[in-house]
């Protein structure tokens, strides 16, 4: 019998995925932004489950705006890489040490 | 075992695979195309909680617009040319350890909390409309939300079209201040000419046109 649980689990596990990956990925910025995306959508899955379970609509009322604000953060996130690329003809993020952080 | 758990366990597990192919494969295409894949799962995992609207828009909106808009640059970008598996293994330790202990604790606090004894809602009853009650709650609770929303993605147009606009020296193109700013010295010059006494008669066929 599925319970709020399962879905929660299925959320967490998502959610660790993509972090791992942030770790793993640390060189490409195009994986890191799709991590980030992964980890959106796994809140997501909570944000629906919790709404549904406990009949309350304003979870996935945020749902919602966070599919937009994603969606922004894509877009302006990848025009970033595009113009990253045109200037240094590279997305590696250890080229891209100019601050010297 | 009823439909809806073979449903949950197969396309959970599509998800969790599907994930663990975007971040282990390096290759951002083939990442590109799992995460899509993992979308697609998450939207028929939510069709089980019934929100097909959400379902619809995460399938509509990431899927059709920011996945494809993710591949365009990735075939735009020369990524062979970036090393892709550079540091996978140094940091793959660290990365599966805070990832274990993330998934250890959270499913501590999810398994211990009694939220598994939260059975799933009531299936919704014949013609309820999902997209209707959405609709209902965005344009009435959540208006001021959504016109924020809106201007959001206003602003998103507008940076990506500026980060991403060239002015290439060859363009031809109108300035409009500069139109608008212009004199009449700048365009006009009066020449003054004395009258030429013996100036030659017009041709007769060319002057009629």
């Amino acid at each position: 019998m599925l319970t709020l649980a399962h879905f929660l689990t299925l959320g967490a596990l998502l959610f660790c995925i993509s972090v791992a990956g942030i770790f793993i990925n640390r060189k490409n910025v195009l994986i890191l932004l799709m991590c980030i995306e992964l980890m959106l959508l796994a809140v997501n899955i909570n944000l629906v489950a919790f709404s549904r379970f406990m009949d309350n609509l304003d979870g996935q009322v945020f749902v919602f705006f966070i599919l937009t604000v994603a969606a922004a953060e894509a877009a302006i996130g990848l025009a970033i890489l595009v113009v990253l690329f045109r200037n240094r003809r590279t997305i590696s993020v250890d080229e891209l040490a100019d601050l010297k952080g | 075992m009823p439909i809806i758990e073979i449903v949950f366990y197969l396309f959970g597990a599509i998800l969790v695979a599907s994930a663990l192919s975007v971040v282990t494969v390096g290759n951002p295409v083939y990442a590109a195309l799992f995460l899509v894949l993992a979308f697609f799962s998450a939207a028929c995992i939510w069709l089980l909680l019934q929100v097909e609207f959400l379902a619809i828009v995460l399938v509509l909106v990431y899927v059709g617009a920011v996945m494809v808009l993710f591949l365009f640059v990735v075939m735009m970008l020369d990524v062979k040319a970036t090393p892709v598996k550079e540091g996978f293994t140094r940091f793959m330790p660290i990365g599966v350890v805070v990832a274990l202990a993330m998934a250890l604790q959270m499913f501590i606090v999810i398994w211990t909390r009694g939220l598994e004894a939260v059975p799933m809602p009531e299936p919704r009853e014949q013609g309820f409309s999902h997209t209707r009650e959405m609709g209902v709650a965005l344009y009435t609770d959540h208006l001021y939300a959504f016109i924020v929303a809106g201007v959001i993605l206003l602003v998103a147009i507008i940076a990506a079209i500026l980060l991403t606009h060239r002015q290439r020296p060859t363009t031809k193109h109108q300035d409009p201040s500069r139109q608008v700013q212009v004199t009449r010295a700048e365009r006009v010059r009066l020449v003054k000419m004395e009258a030429e006494a013996a100036a030659a008669k017009p041709q007769g066929g060319e002057s009629k046109s």
